[in-house]
């Protein structure tokens, strides 16, 4: 089967526009989840803006031809705008690809919080099954008072900075980011080898009791590989008390208690549909430096089911990492980065 | 191979057919209107299936529109103004009734929406044959749901075998 890499990569976060940046503020526990500036100036949304940023890094230098495929990954798009424009996620991905030069037809993947994963591996099958040179899958969500106060109104909000799988977790906080990765079958030095999607079957709003469809994203994609070459398992995370248990389970249930796991959500927040993405291109950096990142916000086991939840920055063992996201919807997603490539 | 090919009609009285062909399902009434949609046309299309509800990994549910919900964003927006609505606002994603339909059918395979800038038959076929790189999917449910009001939309789906 074709194999399928990452040759580029571009990010616009609250902590900077660079991966060196990105993950330096990681590194040092710095966390900042909204915009300062949310000006436009190129008569864009802010939304379709930023994703456009995204898209310009990670295709730099890059050729478009016809056989250049976007994927878009989000949520809710433009839903600020909701009643006063067409809010479309088609139109918004179209305006993207019009601006970064694609011409062929935008596919939006918007499955609640794994979308970003569902975009890469959308992405992953568009290479493999021959009839794409390359594709660009961006990521990205905007902060709305549609979202936010959505989610006040489940009570998932953490009145405080979050705490992924910290005893007195109390909710997520949400983040806003966009986040762009170019998927190829020419050599990279990052090879995105599998990856999947399953659902639980058991509720649309809270996740299984036992982990079902996440512990079945992870035997899929264990099925390829040797557990002692996983560095670590970049989960979800995002600090409800149902969402970080339920990962111990499905963590549990897969054989993966002892390797080392880490959430990012205490450094952006929960940036939704920029998630998968934005997560899996800082977890890349990160390895690239040889490290496992600090899970902010962790400070004492709070999960029923052990796992080995890095709190501090540790040195990376391995060959590649697993992404785990779960969502909305029942969805589950997890995708499987090897390191290596033919460089 | 291609089986059956099911839609609903624009504005049709979604009750009725619930109550002809389910009956006994009363979660149905708490869906958006594009989840009853995708819930009935998935009745439709195995209502007669030896073996229902025993879940199974190896059937996608692949879910297509131009608007995705956004029909009921706009209800959900509605209530804003006022108290917005937890029960409103879980319908807010294009992809929660790929979920509904997994959990009536157990189906504990692959499940997506997309999102699309109009109805592109080669376009869906070719996501669909893709997402049968998945080593475990067999066929598929897919639909085309465009639902960008409560009272018109456009609404088929058939099964596709890999």
């Amino acid at each position: 089967m074709t194999k399928v890499y990452c040759i580029g990569e571009g990010l616009v976060t609250p902590l900077g526009s660079t991966v060196e940046a990105v993950l330096d503020a990681a590194r040092e526990g710095l966390s900042r989840r909204l915009f300062e500036k949310r000006g436009t100036l190129s008569g864009a949304s802010f939304f379709e803006e930023i994703a456009i940023e995204a898209a310009r890094k990670a295709t730099r230098g890059m050729e478009m031809t016809p056989r250049t495929g976007l994927v878009l990954s989000t949520t809710k798009g433009n839903v600020e705008h909701i009643g006063r424009a067409d809010i479309s996620l088609a139109a918004s991905a179209r305006n993207i690809a019009d601006a970064v030069g694609i011409t062929t037809s935008p596919i939006v993947v918007s499955n609640a919080c794994i979308s970003g994963i569902a975009a890469l591996l959308q992405g992953m099958r568009m290479i493999r099954s021959g009839e794409y040179d390359n594709v660009v899958v961006v990521g990205a969500e905007v902060h709305s008072d549609f979202v936010h106060s959505g989610f006040d109104c489940l009570k998932a909000l953490s009145p405080e900075p979050c705490r992924p799988f910290d005893k007195d977790r109390q909710g997520l906080n949400l983040g806003e980011a966009a986040a762009a990765i170019v998927l190829s079958a020419k050599a990279g030095p990052w090879e995105i080898s599998d990856g999947v999607i399953r659902n639980d079957a058991n509720h649309i709003s809270g996740p299984s009791r036992t982990g079902e469809g996440s512990y079945k994203c992870l035997r899929y994609v264990m099925d390829g590989i040797d557990k002692e070459d996983i560095a670590f398992v970049s989960v979800h995370g995002t600090a409800t008390p149902y969402n970080d248990e339920m990962e111990s389970i499905a963590l549990h249930r897969a054989g993966l208690s002892d390797v080392p796991i880490n959430a990012l959500k205490g450094v952006f927040g929960h940036t939704l549909g920029a998630a998968g993405i934005l997560e899996a291109i800082v977890s890349m950096a990160a390895f690239d430096k040889g490290i496992v990142l600090p899970t902010k916000g962790f400070h004492e086991m709070g999960v029923s089911y052990p796992v080995n939840v890095s709190a501090q920055e540790r040195p990376a063992k391995g060959k590649l990492f697993i992404k785990l996201l779960s969502g909305f919807g029942g969805v589950n997603g997890a995708m499987v980065f090897r390191k290596g490539g033919a460089l | 191979m291609k089986m059956k090919e099911v839609s609903i009609p624009s504005g049709a009285n979604l009750t009725a057919i619930y109550r002809e062909l389910v009956g006994n399902y009363p979660k149905f009434f708490k869906m958006d209107t594009l989840s009853k949609l995708g819930f009935l046309l998935t009745e439709m299309l195995v209502g007669d299936d030896p073996g229902r509800f025993t879940p199974r990994e190896d059937r996608a549910v692949l879910v297509f529109s131009r608007n995705g919900c956004l029909a009921n964003d706009l209800n959900y927006a509605k209530s804003m103004e006022d108290f917005p609505s937890p029960a409103l606002f879980v319908y807010t994603l294009p992809n929660i009734v790929a979920g509904e339909i997994s959990i009536r059918n157990k189906y504990e395979g692959e499940t997506s929406a997309y999102v699309l800038e109009k109805y592109d038959r080669p376009l869906i076929d070719g996501i669909v044959r893709q997402a049968f790189q998945d080593r475990i999917t067999r066929d598929a449910i897919v639909a085309w749901i465009d639902c960008p009001s409560d009272t018109e939309w456009t609404a088929m789906a058939w099964i596709e075998t890999k």
